[in-house]
């Protein structure tokens, strides 16, 4: 092939990925991205598939998902994803632990802890009025993570949540973390309140 | 050489009052000591400036049994602004400090500062073992600085946490309000420090024409909690200051719809007493026989925010008798119980079941005019 030609192929070549790239991006606008928020070109849209891909990544999913035995052993219950420690689920009192180094338990649900804190249920993280997030205000979902406490004002949020980390996320990424739970289907459970330590403890 | 030291010696010198900002330019910042604040006159921390003056609220907050001094120091012919009798707005260059004593031994000293439009500078000074000064706190606070009874330490908090309460809308001085300074004071308040004839008041600022504009019912009719009985009105009085802070109608909190903070607006346009709707404040609209987040764990069913004649299935009255971290109320500034209030509160709603019912289902929104 002389050289004039393998330039043009090359420039057809080209030509083609490129209009197929923007016919694929322009099949994807028009339908206003159906195929998921990930390629929605909103802002609104990007700021959900990103708060998903932030929630999937971070590992919200390992304690605000109940878990169930699976036919592989141990798997998250996706039917109820997000929704916290399941309200039907009434939990015996927490195994008194022998002196030494064990710290604490867990549930097998993996939504209820017991340590010295006393017991902690994880949250309803859908947009619930009653029993999740619906209530919630971007700025108190944020003030939360910041500093550690319920609605930014509130009791202490207790172990495991590690807000610690989540609250070095830019308000960016927390605002679109926000924005994906808030998209989620609201699912009714109410969670128990957390359970004091005994006194003295 | 020669020159860069100098400039930097320039610099360390202006740092002592002003800071880097976030966008690169100098802003005032705390200086290290309290006795470079402008509280004291002369030399060290001993003699409080003429130029500041005392004030007490009718209705203090509770900190532990903390005795507390305070005081105010306006710029020079400035006056502050009252048009939102509720949200006074305070002239650049305002300064407010607060002292904390326990046993006659003074702890720490907060310090507001009005910098801008926009900004306070918050800032706690902890008294040194000498008690002649106090030294500028880290903005993360200082745990466990005194003890208050057997094994409860007083900790002075973080900026953050003083912003939670401090920043609602914007910096609220949380006992310098028109309720606060009220010349009709409150003989049931808890808590109350003794009026002296020095201290401010709504009659001092009116006649000494430090707030604008000229509001003659400040001193006609000063404000007053309208409430059927006087342990009513005590019990009020306790909640908007200890909980009203953050549960009011301004605040990132307003979304759980509880307002506890009394709003002389609110008082004026309701009226006094008619029909009732003065017993009828947003405070009991927004509680009585409604069910909280937090429920009563001896009985969820009952549990009520307040339960008229039922005391003990009030969460309002459980988790300000709490002080255990996860129903504690409120959640930061206090490790021991205010029995006192706890006290006054029961007595409040076991003793006045039929009143209080009458404002079962209220609207808030209604009575608070048109907010």
């Amino acid at each position: 092939m002389k050289k004039t030609d393998l330039l043009i192929t090359t420039i057809l070549i080209a030509a083609a990925i490129i209009l197929t790239s923007v016919l694929a991006t322009a099949t994807v606008g028009a339908t206003g991205g159906a195929t998921g928020a990930e390629q929605s070109p909103t802002p609104a849209g990007k700021a959900v598939a990103r708060g998903k891909y932030l929630v999937d990544i971070m590992g919200c999913h390992d304690c605000h998902t109940p878990w169930k035995m699976g036919p592989k052993g141990p798997e998250m219950d996706m039917s109820r994803a997000l929704t916290g420690h399941p309200e039907d689920l009434a939990m015996p009192p927490a195994p008194a632990l022998p002196p030494g180094p064990w710290i604490g338990a867990v549930g097998a649900t993996m939504t209820a802890w017991a340590g010295p804190w006393g017991v902690s249920y994880t949250m309803n993280l859908t947009p619930d009025k009653e029993t999740g997030l619906g209530d919630w205000t971007l700025e108190q979902f944020v003030a939360t993570m910041k500093t550690g406490r319920d609605r930014g004002k509130g009791r202490p949020l207790l172990p495991p949540m590690p807000y610690f980390n989540l609250g070095k996320l830019s308000d960016e990424d927390i605002a679109s973390v926000f924005a994906y739970l808030q998209s989620l289907p609201p699912t009714r459970n109410r969670v128990p309140q957390p359970i004091d330590p005994p006194e003295g403890r | 050489m020669t020159s860069n030291w100098l400039f930097a010696g320039a610099l360390v010198a202006l740092m002592g009052a002003t800071g880097l900002s976030q966008t690169g330019t100098l802003a005032p910042v705390a200086p290290r000591l309290l006795s470079q604040t402008g509280l004291y006159a002369g030399e060290g921390a001993r003699v409080v400036d003429v130029r500041n003056r005392p004030f007490a609220p009718q209705y203090p907050l509770w900190s532990d049994g903390a005795g507390k001094t305070r005081w105010l120091q306006l710029p020079p012919g400035a006056t502050i602004d009252v048009t939102n009798p509720d949200r006074w707005n305070f002239p650049v260059g305002t300064r407010f400090w607060k002292e904390f004593a326990f046993d006659g031994h003074k702890v720490e000293t907060r310090f507001l500062w009005k910098v801008s439009e926009r900004d306070w500078v918050f800032a706690s000074y902890a008294w040194n073992d000498e008690q002649n000064d106090a030294v500028l706190v880290p903005e993360a606070g200082q745990s466990d600085v005194a003890e208050i009874v057997p094994g409860k330490r007083h900790s002075i908090p973080s900026v953050t946490e003083c912003r939670s309460c401090h920043d609602s809308a914007r910096t609220e001085i949380l006992g310098f309000s028109a309720l606060q300074l009220s010349d009709d004071r409150d003989p049931n308040a808890l808590h109350a420090e003794t009026l002296t004839p020095e201290m401010v008041t709504l009659r001092t600022l009116a006649d000494e024409r430090l707030i604008s504009p000229k509001r003659v019912e400040f001193v006609s009719s000063p404000p007053r909690i309208e409430a059927a009985t006087p342990v009513a009105r005590a019990a009020l009085g306790y909640l908007s200051t200890n909980c009203g802070s953050c549960h009011n109608r301004e605040s990132s909190l307003a979304s759980l719809g509880l307002l506890l903070k009394h709003s002389v607006a609110d008082a004026r346009s309701a009226g006094p007493s008619v029909d009732g709707a003065a017993e009828c404040s947003p405070a009991l609209a927004t509680t009585i026989n409604r069910k909280g987040h937090w429920l009563v764990p001896a009985d969820p069913e009952q549990s009520r925010l307040i339960n008229p004649g039922k005391p003990e299935m009030s969460s309002l009255i459980q988790r300000i008798r709490s002080r255990r971290p996860s129903s504690q109320m409120p959640p930061i500034g206090t490790v021991v119980q205010d029995r006192a209030a706890v006290d006054l509160l029961t007595e409040w709603v076991a003793s006045n079941a039929g009143e209080l019912k009458r404002c079962a289902g209220a609207s808030a929104g209604a009575l608070a005019g048109s907010h």
